[in-house]
């Protein structure tokens, strides 16, 4: 074992941390067909920040983690990761600043055919080219804080939804990214199961300087963990601000009616 | 009508010839079919035209002609061009690649099959195309297809006999053999068709052991 007595979340990145301003959508427009998503989109992201998306479905919240994961490319306008454009952008480039960023999806998505050893230890091997023992002696820390250090040779499958989330969890973390995007990451599971994600989440929000996108409608997750909340509609953000103010005194009508609809 | 048990030991010899001869066209065919139906699963997602249409009509073409036509023209034809195989290896390759038409097929559903959020998750991590492939999406896809490549297994056996028409000495081809030296018909066919039941039948049973191992 290791002197080091940090917990896994709190050791540094393995490319140096920025500071300032990390991510920057500038007016960013996405369309799937005739439908508008996102609607020249300005915003932009201090490094270590904790940001919350909130607002009904289907108002282009989730198509931002999407477009900076770059599962999704825009139609028009600029993202800019730590100081590098990423659409357009040669594949290694996209590769450098895709290993700043990690995701958890609202379904998972873990690899059915691998243990969740292996689910956490791959791409650390094969993406950071870390030894094998170096990566699973960071895959049993991280197993240790999302509590599931009895699980690591079960595969996706024995696991709750809520054990596969915090897997999932720990799967983005061993890649040491600056940035994690929370894609309604509790959406899918049973409500019982759902506390426990949100502890693991609110203790890598207090404990670490890594920032966070948040899609969620966990309302009182959003205002524990939050520096500020994006309030979106029709694929602008109409409201945005540090979550008290947002929560206790809206100034659009609009962000009044959901958050009375979803509180 | 008669059954002679001393015909069925006379033909015995012939028998074991020929069971050889079909279990070697069935293993290897299978093989070749397995890989092959990869490789072309594979090139048809290659995103450019130039690689799917010859692909796309080359195996369309081999899917829809028969597989007697095709052995013809692999043995007859071939060696006019100055390419010449024995009989069973040009029999082998012949039967791989006609069912390598079909488990491309079965490929194809397998890796549509793979959930869109494994190839989310693999971009997430960052993992390269080649590893995404080896690791996350062919491990998932093969596991689906088993049951299905399994079936085109014992298609495979029940065409071998096919192979008889370009000279192979397979199990009907040695049946063929010796009623015709000792005029006793019933018995050969007999044994021969049991035999066709049994691999047929432990054939499914390996097959059933490989789909249990896979589930995980």
């Amino acid at each position: 074992m290791s002197t080091d007595t940090r917990t896994p979340f709190e050791k540094k990145p393995d490319s140096p941390r920025s500071t300032g301003e990390l991510i920057r959508l500038e007016q960013v427009t996405k369309r799937f067909g005739d439908h508008t998503v996102l609607d020249h989109l300005d915003f932009s992201v201090d490094a270590g920040k904790h940001v919350t998306l909130i607002g009904p479905s289907g108002s282009g919240k989730t198509t931002i983690l999407r477009l900076l994961m770059t599962l999704l490319k825009p139609d028009e306008g600029t993202v800019t990761v730590d100081g590098e454009q990423l659409f357009p952008a040669p594949e290694k480039q996209v590769r450098e600043i895709r290993k700043k960023i990690g995701m958890v999806f609202q379904q998972f998505n873990l690899f059915p055919n691998m243990t969740v050893l292996r689910n956490i230890t791959e791409a650390p091997v094969t993406v950071l080219g870390l030894s094998k023992d170096e990566a699973e002696e960071r895959a049993r820390e991280l197993l240790e804080m999302v509590g599931l250090t009895d699980h690591l040779d079960k595969h996706p499958a024995q696991l709750s939804g809520g054990q596969q989330q915090r897997v999932a969890i720990a799967r983005a973390l061993a890649m040491r990214p600056q940035v994690l995007l929370l894609d309604e990451v509790t959406s899918a599971l049973d409500p019982e199961l759902v506390a426990g994600v949100l502890d693991v989440l609110r203790d890598i929000a207090r404990s670490t300087d890594i920032t966070m996108l948040c899609v969620t409608h966990e309302m009182n997750f959003a205002r524990d963990i939050s520096d500020q909340v994006l309030m979106f509609d029709s694929g602008r953000i109409i409201e945005a601000g540090a979550p008290e103010k947002i929560f206790s005194e809206p100034e659009h009508d609009r962000t009044r009616e959901f958050l009375s609809a979803v509180l | 009508m008669k059954w002679d048990w001393s015909a069925v030991v006379d033909f015995l010899p012939y028998f074991w010839d020929g069971l050889l001869v079909t279990l070697q066209i069935l293993v290897l065919g299978s093989l070749i079919s397995f890989v092959l139906g990869l490789v072309w699963a594979l090139l048809m997602r290659v995103p450019t035209r130039w690689v799917t249409w010859p692909v796309g009509a080359v195996t369309e073409f081999v899917r829809n002609t028969p597989l007697l036509v095709q052995l013809f023209f692999l043995f007859y034809v071939l060696p006019e061009w100055g390419i010449t195989f024995s009989a069973l290896t040009t029999g082998v390759f012949a039967i791989g690649l006609h069912y390598s038409t079909y488990t491309m097929q079965v490929y194809r559903a397998g890796i549509e099959a793979v959930p869109v959020g494994q190839w989310e998750a693999a971009t997430a991590l960052n993992l390269p195309p080649r590893r995404t492939w080896t690791v996350v999406i062919l491990p998932q896809a093969v596991r689906r297809v088993v049951p299905a490549l399994g079936n085109y297994v014992i298609s495979m056996l029940k065409d071998t006999p096919l192979l008889m028409a370009i000279t192979v000495l397979e199990m009907l081809g040695e049946a063929r053999l010796f009623s015709q030296q000792n005029f006793q018909f019933t018995e050969p066919l007999t044994v021969i068709g049991v035999a066709f039941i049994v691999i047929s039948y432990l054939a499914s049973l390996a097959l059933r052991a490989l789909e249990r191992r896979l589930v995980h």
